[in-house]
C-alpha cells in the first residue's frame, strides 16, 4: 500500500518543530508500524536527508520504549498494544498517518518522536521500591503467604511498561494511571504495607512537582494502555492516599 | 492538612467530596419541586418550613453555597492547571477513541451549569432574599393573604416559553455533567472496586432521571397555567 | 601455553563457595565511601550489581543506553526462572539443578562455577519475594512453580509469561532506592565507548552521551560490564534493537579475552519472518511445547498446496502429517531441548517442507491439547456425552488460561486465530552462551574488570536450559560480584580518586572521537542496515544452526570483505553532536563485523558439535544415534578463550581445560 505521513520533525529541545509530509510506497500489511517507519528511513538516508529519530527497542511490546502518537492516539487505533506491536494491516492504502510525539509538559521533546520520560523515574525514586537489602538473608520465600487473589491483582498492576501512553492520552496529562499502578502493587502485598504511607505520599508529591495534570477520571488512560491498567489502580492509590494523610 | 489539600489527589477529592454533597442537595431539592406536580398545599409547606428554618437558614444554606462556590473555582483552577500540563497541543487528537464527550468536557457542562444558576438565582434566590430579609416579610403568605406564595410563584415563572426553554437546556447540561460526574465521584474518593460496580448503573439512572424530572417539573407548569 | 587462571578454589564443590566467602578481605564502610564502581548495563546482572554495591556503600555510577534502566532487554523474558527450592518435593536440589545445568549445557561450562550458580539460586527468590516481585502463587498463598524443558523437576518460578520483567522491576526498585539516596548516580541514555586502562588495570570508561553526542569521561576503581548478548551479530534474533555487543568487543580489544564465541542458542519456538522488512523476530515461551504438537505434511502436493492458499492446515488427515520430534524422539517428543528442536525444525524445511512463503516455518499444534482439556473438563463438569463445540469450547478456555498472552501475541503479529489453525514456528537466535572470558571471581583478563550476566561466557556451557539466564543473572549480581569485587577493592583503599586527566583518557577519548568523525565524515553510498543485514545473513546461512568447516571458511571471508566494505561506503548522516541513531547503530554495527568473523574462527577451530555448536562433519555415524550430535570430550573439553591481535582473524587460542570431578560425562539422548 501507499501512504502519506505527516511527522513532528523538531531537530532539538529548543527548536520549535513542525509537521513534515512524507510519502512511502509498497507498504506490506503485515508488516509492523516500526518497519514502515524503517522503510522511510531508509528511504531518507538514501536520499541524503536526516531519517526521524524515534524511540524503540524491543520491539516486543514490553520494553515501553516506543511512544508515538498516532492518528491521534497513543500507540495508535488498535487497542492492548504497543507502537511496536501495531501493524500496517490496521490502516489502509491511499491512507494519511498523523506521528506526534507524546505531549506533555513533563515530557519534553528531545528530537522528533523521541522525549524525555525522566520525569517517570524520578517519580520511583521517590518512593517506588521496597527497602529490604540484598543480603541473602531475608526470611524463606514462603514464610510470607500472600492470598492468591491479592498476588494476582498486584500482578495485573505491575504488568506496567511505563511507556506514557497513559499521560499521552489523557486530556490533562495525568500521571496517575503510571503511579496508581505502582502504589497498588505494593498496597496489596503485605511486604509494601511497612513504608506504605511515606510510599504514597512522596511518590504522589514528586508527580505534583514534575508538573503532570490531576485526573479527571476521563479513563482515556485506562483505553489507551498497552497492557489495560485498570482505572482501579488510581482509585486504589486515591484511598492509600487519603489514609495516608489521616494516619500522618 | 494543607499538604494535602494542595496535593493532585487531595483537590480531586475535595472537588468529588462537594460534587457529592451537590448531588444529594440536588436529590432534595427534586424531591420538594416534584411535590408541585402531585401536591401544591404540601409543596407550599415544605417550601415555607425550608424557607423559614433557621438551621436551613442559616447552617444549611451556607454550607450549599460555600459548595457550590467551591466546586466552581476549583474547577477552574484545576482545568487551568491541567492544560498548562500540555504546552504544545497535538496536531491530531481523536479523544473519542478512548474516552466520552461528557468526562472531557466537564468545563463546558459544569460552565453552562453556572450560567443557568445565575439565572435561576435571579428568578428564585434574590427574590426570596429580598423578600425575607431585605423587606422583613418571613410570612410566607400571598399579598393578599390568602395562603403560601411559594407555588404560585413558581408556576408564574414557568408562563414564558423562553424560560422554559432555557431551564429545559440548564437541565440539559446538568445531564451531560452528571452522567460523567457521578461515578466520578465515587472513583475520586477511591470507592471503585467490585462492590461499586452497582453503583454504575444508578450513577447513571440518576443522571438522566433526576434532570428529565426537572424538565418535566418545568414543562407540566408551563402547559398547565 | 596458556595464561588462564580460573581461580577456583580448592576443596570440596560444595564448600568452595563458603570457603572463599569466609577468606576473602573485606572493605570496611569509611573506606567503601572513597571507592567507585563503574557497572555498564542495567539488566538483571547490572541492575542487581548496581544496586548490591551502593547498599553496601560503594559510589557506583550506572550506564545504559535506553531512556531508563527498565527498560534493559532482560525485560522480555518470558517463561520464569529456576531455584533449587524443592517447594514441590519432587527431589529436586542444589545438587539436581547443578547437575541439570552442566548436562544441559552439554558438558562445556565450568563446574565450580555452576555450583556456586545453584547454590545461591534459592536465595534469589527468597530476595525477589521481599523486594515485592509478585511471583505466581496457588490458592493456599505459597509460591507456584511450573516445569520446563530437559528436566524432571518442578523448580521454575513465573509471573504469569511475564518474569523477566518483573524481576527486572525488582532490581529497578532496588536501584531506584539507591538512586534515591544519592549512592548510585544514573547515566541514562549513554552508550560505552571505550574502556580505560590504567597501569594495567580497569580505571574507567568513554562514554556518549546520547542525548547531546558530548564524549564523556569517568573514571572508578572497577569496571563492570553487563551489557548482554550479542545475538544481534545475525541481524534478525529475539533481542531488543539496541542490543549490542560493543562494550563486551571493546574490552576483548583491550585485553580481555573472548570466549567460545559460537555457542549461541537458536530457540525453536519464535514466530516466522514475514519478508524483507523484517527487523527483529518474536519469540514465544518454550513452555508452549508442553501442550502443542510440531508437525510439517507428509506429501509435497500438500505442502505446496498449502503454500498456494488451496489447502488448510486443519483440512490435512491426521496419517498425513509428520509429528517429526514424536518420530524422531520418541522418549522426549515434542520436549526435547532446544538445540534438538531447532535443528530438526531446520532439516524439514531444508528438505523443502516448510509451511509458509518463505518455506521457513514448521506448524505448533494445539488442536489434541485443546481435545484433551476439553474431555477433561466435560468429565470434572459432568457432562454426558458433551458436543464436539462444547469440548472444543471448554478445551479453548484452559489453554487460554494457561498461554492466553502468548496467542494474543502470535494473533496480533500474524493475524491467524492460533486456537483455530495451528501456528507457524520457526527457530531464531534468541541468547549467546559465548561472551567475556571470567575466572570464578567474574573477572576478565584485564584486572579491576569485571563481566556478568549474558555478556560473559558464563555457565551454560554450549547451551542453556530454559529459566537459567534470568537466574545467572540475578546471582552473578545480587550475590556473587558483590563479594568477588569486594576482594579486589580491598586493595584499592589507598588509590584515592581516579583522574581523568590522564595520558590514558586522553588516548582513549581521542581513538573514539576519530572514530565518531570518520563515520560522520564517510559520506558512503548505504545505510548501516545494509551492512547489518548482509553480515546477518552470512552468519544465519553458515554460523547458523549447523555448520561445516567449508562454509566457516567461506563466512571468514565474506564477513571481513562485508567489513573492508562498510569502512568505505557506510553513510552516516546527522552531526556528531545532537542524538544520532544512525551513528550509534554504525559503531555497534562495526564491532559485530568484528565479532562475526571471530565467532566463524572459534566454530571452525571446534571440529565437535556440543549443544548450540553442531558440526556437519561430527555426528553418530551409526547405532541409535546415528545423525545426532557427536561431542569429542578428548579433544575439546575446553573453553576457548581468544586473545585479540589486531584482526579478528589473527586472534590467539587459550585453552582453559574443563575438569568435571563430581559429574560424569555422558552423551545426551533424546530417543
Amino acid at each position: 500500500m501507499n501512504l502519506t505521513l505527516k511527522i513532528w520533525r523538531q531537530q532539538g529541545p529548543q527548536d520549535k518543530g513542525k509537521m513534515v509530509d512524507y510519502k512511502v510506497s509498497d507498504i506490506s500489511e503485515h508488516m509492523s508500524f516500526l518497519e514502515m517507519m524503517d522503510v522511510l528511513n531508509e528511504q531518507l538516508i538514501n536520499k541524503g536527508e536526516e531519517p526521524v529519530a524515534f524511540d524503540h527497542d524491543c520491539r516486543e511490546g514490553i520494553c515501553g520504549m516506543c511512544s508515538m502518537y498516532i492518528n491521534g492516539e497513543a500507540h495508535g487505533p488498535d487497542r492492548g498494544v504497543t507502537t511496536c506491536q501495531l501493524h500496517m494491516r490496521m490502516f489502509k492504502d491511499g491512507d494519511t498517518i498523523t506521528i506526534e510525539p507524546f505531549r506533555a509538559k513533563a515530557f519534553p521533546v528531545i528530537k522528533d518522536l523521541v522525549v524525555d520520560r525522566s520525569s517517570f523515574d524520578r517519580i520511583q525514586h521517590a518512593g517506588g521500591f521496597i527497602s529490604v537489602n540484598t543480603s541473602g538473608n531475608t526470611q524463606d520465600a514462603n514464610a510470607i503467604l500472600i492470598d492468591k487473589h491479592d498476588a494476582d491483582t498486584a500482578m495485573d498492576a505491575a504488568t506496567c511498561i511505563g511507556c506514557g501512553a497513559c499521560v499521552a492520552s489523557c486530556k490533562n496529562s495525568s500521571a496517575m494511571l503510571f503511579v496508581g499502578a505502582k502504589v497498588s502493587q505494593y498496597a496489596l502485598l503485605p511486604q509494601g504495607q511497612v513504608e506504605a504511607v511515606d510510599r504514597v505520599k512522596n511518590m504522589v508529591a514528586q508527580m505534583d512537582l514534575e508538573g503532570f495534570g490531576n485526573c479527571t477520571n476521563t479513563g482515556a488512560c485506562e483505553v489507551e494502555c498497552p497492557k489495560g491498567i485498570s482505572l482501579e489502580n488510581i482509585a486504589r492509590m486515591n484511598r492509600e492516599f487519603l489514609s495516608a494523610n489521616i494516619k500522618g | 492538612m494543607s499538604g494535602f489539600l494542595n496535593s493532585s489527589i487531595g483537590r480531586k477529592f475535595t472537588m468529588a467530596l462537594s460534587a457529592l454533597f451537590l448531588m444529594l442537595f440536588i436529590l432534595q431539592h427534586f424531591a420538594i419541586n416534584i411535590l408541585s406536580v402531585f401536591s401544591p398545599d404540601s409543596f407550599n409547606e415544605i417550601s415555607h418550613f425550608m424557607g423559614t428554618n433557621p438551621l436551613v437558614q442559616f447552617a444549611l444554606q451556607p454550607v450549599l453555597l460555600f459548595g457550590v462556590i467551591y466546586h466552581f473555582v476549583m474547577g477552574f483552577i484545576l482545568e487551568i492547571k491541567n492544560r498548562n500540563a500540555r504546552t504544545v497541543k497535538y496536531y491530531k487528537n481523536n479523544g473519542a477513541a478512548n474516552s466520552t464527550w461528557m468526562s472531557r468536557n466537564m468545563i463546558w457542562s459544569g460552565g453552562f451549569i453556572l450560567v443557568f444558576l445565575v439565572i435561576h438565582f435571579i428568578d428564585f434566590w434574590f427574590p426570596e432574599i429580598n423578600t425575607k430579609f431585605i423587606q422583613g416579610d418571613m410570612s410566607g403568605l400571598l399579598a393578599d393573604g390568602e395562603g403560601y406564595r411559594y407555588y404560585e410563584e413558581l408556576t408564574h415563572k414557568f408562563v414564558p416559553v423562553w424560560r422554559v426553554a432555557l431551564y429545559c437546556i440548564g437541565f440539559v447540561f446538568l445531564s451531560l455533567h452528571l452522567l460523567h460526574g457521578f461515578n466520578s465521584a465515587f472513583q475520586s474518593v477511591g470507592a471503585n472496586n467490585k462492590y461499586i460496580k452497582g453503583l454504575k448503573g444508578f450513577g447513571k439512572a440518576y443522571a438522566i432521571l433526576i434532570p428529565l424530572g426537572f424538565i418535566f417539573i418545568a414543562l407540566f407548569h408551563h402547559f398547565n397555567h | 601455553m596458556s595464561v588462564l587462571d580460573s581461580k577456583v578454589p580448592k576443596g570440596p564443590l560444595k564448600d568452595k563457595w563458603t570457603d572463599y566467602k569466609n577468606h576473602i578481605d573485606l572493605v570496611n564502610p569509611a573506606n567503601k565511601r572513597n571507592i567507585d564502581v563503574i557497572i555498564v548495563g542495567t539488566g538483571l546482572a547490572g541492575g542487581s550489581a548496581a544496586a548490591t554495591l551502593a547498599e553496601l556503600g560503594y559510589n557506583v555510577k550506572a550506564f545504559c543506553y535506553q531512556d531508563s534502566p527498565r527498560r534493559a532487554h532482560s525485560i522480555a523474558a518470558q517463561g520464569g526462572i529456576n531455584a533449587a527450592k524443592n517447594y514441590q518435593g519432587d527431589g529436586d536440589s542444589t545438587y539436581r539443578l547443578f547437575y541439570d545445568t552442566i548436562k544441559g549445557g552439554d558438558y562445556r561450562s565450568r563446574e565450580a562455577n555452576v555450583y556456586r550458580l545453584a547454590e545461591v539460586s534459592a536465595n534469589i527468590i527468597d530476595q525477589c519475594v521481599a523486594q515485592g516481585v509478585p511471583f505466581a502463587r496457588d490458592y493456599g498463598g505459597q509460591l507456584d512453580n511450573r516445569s520446563f524443558g530437559g528436566v524432571l523437576v518442578s523448580r521454575t518460578f513465573y509471573a504469569k509469561g511475564q518474569t523477566g520483567q518483573q524481576l527486572l522491576l525488582g532490581a529497578y526498585s532496588a536501584m531506584n532506592r539507591q538512586i534515591a539516596r544519592g549512592k548510585i548516580e544514573m547515566f541514562n541514555r549513554h552508550e560505552m565507548l571505550d574502556v580505560v586502562k590504567v597501569d594495567g588495570k580497569a580505571r574507567g570508561i568513554i562514554a556518549r552521551n546520547l542525548v547531546t553526542g558530548e564524549i564523556e569521561r569517568h573514571s572508578a576503581h572497577a569496571v563492570v560490564i553487563a551489557s548482554g548478548g550479542y545475538g544481534n551479530v545475525y541481524f534478525l534474533s529475539t533481542n531488543a534493537m539496541g542490543s549490542n555487543a560493543t562494550a563486551a568487543w571493546k574490552i576483548h580489544k583491550k585485553g580481555a579475552f573472548f570466549a567460545n564465541p559460537c555457542y549461541t542458542q537458536i530457540h525453536p519456538t519464535c514466530i516466522p519472518r514475514s519478508g524483507d522488512y523484517q527487523s527483529k523476530l518474536t519469540l514465544m515461551s518454550e513452555s508452549l511445547r508442553n501442550d502443542g504438537r510440531i508437525w510439517v505434511p507428509k506429501k509435497m502436493e500438500d505442502v505446496l498446496a498449502i503454500r498456494e492458499g488451496k489447502l488448510q492446515p486443519t483440512q490435512i488427515k491426521e496419517e498425513d502429517r509428520d509429528y517429526y520430534l514424536e518420530r524422531r524422539y520418541p522418549a522426549f517428543g515434542n520436549l526435547v531441548p532446544r538445540d534438538v528442536a531447532s535443528r530438526a525444525a531446520k532439516e524439514r524445511c531444508d528438505a523443502g517442507y516448510g509451511v509458509n512463503a518463505t518455506g521457513e516455518a514448521v506448524y505448533l499444534d494445539f488442536k489434541s491439547a485443546i481435545e484433551r482439556y476439553g474431555n477433561e473438563q466435560a468429565k470434572l463438569q459432568g457432562l454426558n456425552n458433551p458436543s464436539k463445540e462444547k469440548i472444543t469450547e471448554l478445551g479453548a478456555a484452559i489453554v487460554k488460561a494457561k498461554y492466553g498472552n502468548l496467542f494474543q501475541m502470535y494473533e496480533k503479529i500474524v493475524d491467524q486465530d492460533p486456537y483455530k489453525t495451528p501456528m507457524m514456528i520457526y527457530p531464531a537466535t534468541h541468547y549467546t552462551m559465548g561472551g567475556v572470558w571470567v575466572d570464578y571471581n567474574l573477572m576478565t583478563t584485564v584486572e579491576g574488570l569485571y563481566c556478568i550476566g549474558e555478556a560473559n561466557f558464563s555457565d551454560h556451557g554450549a547451551n542453556r536450559l530454559g529459566a537459567s539466564a534470568l537466574m545467572q543473572g540475578l546471582a552473578d549480581g545480587y550475590f556473587v560480584l558483590p563479594y568477588t569485587i569486594g576482594d579486589y577493592l580491598s586493595k584499592e583503599i589507598r588509590t584515592g580518586k581516579i583522574p581523568t586527566d590522564s595520558p590514558e583518557f586522553e588516548e582513549a577519548e581521542k581513538e573514539v572521537t576519530e572514530k565518531i568523525n570518520f563515520f560522520i565524515n564517510n559520506k558512503g553510498s548505504h545505510s548501516v542496515d545494509y551492512f547489518h543485514k548482509k553480515l546477518g545473513k552470512i552468519m544465519w546461512d553458515k554460523c547458523g544452526m549447523s555448520r561445516n568447516a567449508a562454509d566457516l571458511k567461506e563466512a571468514m571471508a565474506e564477513i571481513k570483505a562485508v567489513r573492508e566494505e562498510f569502512y568505505k561506503e557506510v553513510n552516516v548522516p546527522g552531526a556528531a553532536n545532537e542524538m544520532n541513531p544512525e551513528l550509534e547503530k554504525a559503531g555497534r554495527v562495526a564491532d559485530f563485523l568484528e565479532l562475526g568473523e571471530l565467532f566463524a574462527k572459534d566454530a571452525l577451530m571446534r571440529e565437535e558439535s556440543c549443544g548450540g555448536h553442531f558440526r556437519e562433519e561430527s555426528v553418530e555415524l551409526d547405532g541409535e544415534q546415528k545423525g545426532e550430535a557427536k561431542r569429542n570430550d578428548d579433544d575439546f573439553a575446553y573453553v576457548a578463550a581468544w586473545e585479540y591481535k589486531g584482526e579478528p582473524a589473527d586472534a590467539v587460542l587459550h585453552k582453559e581445560q574443563l575438569e568435571f570431578k563430581d559429574i560424569e560425562l555422558k552423551q545426551r539422548s533424546y530417543k
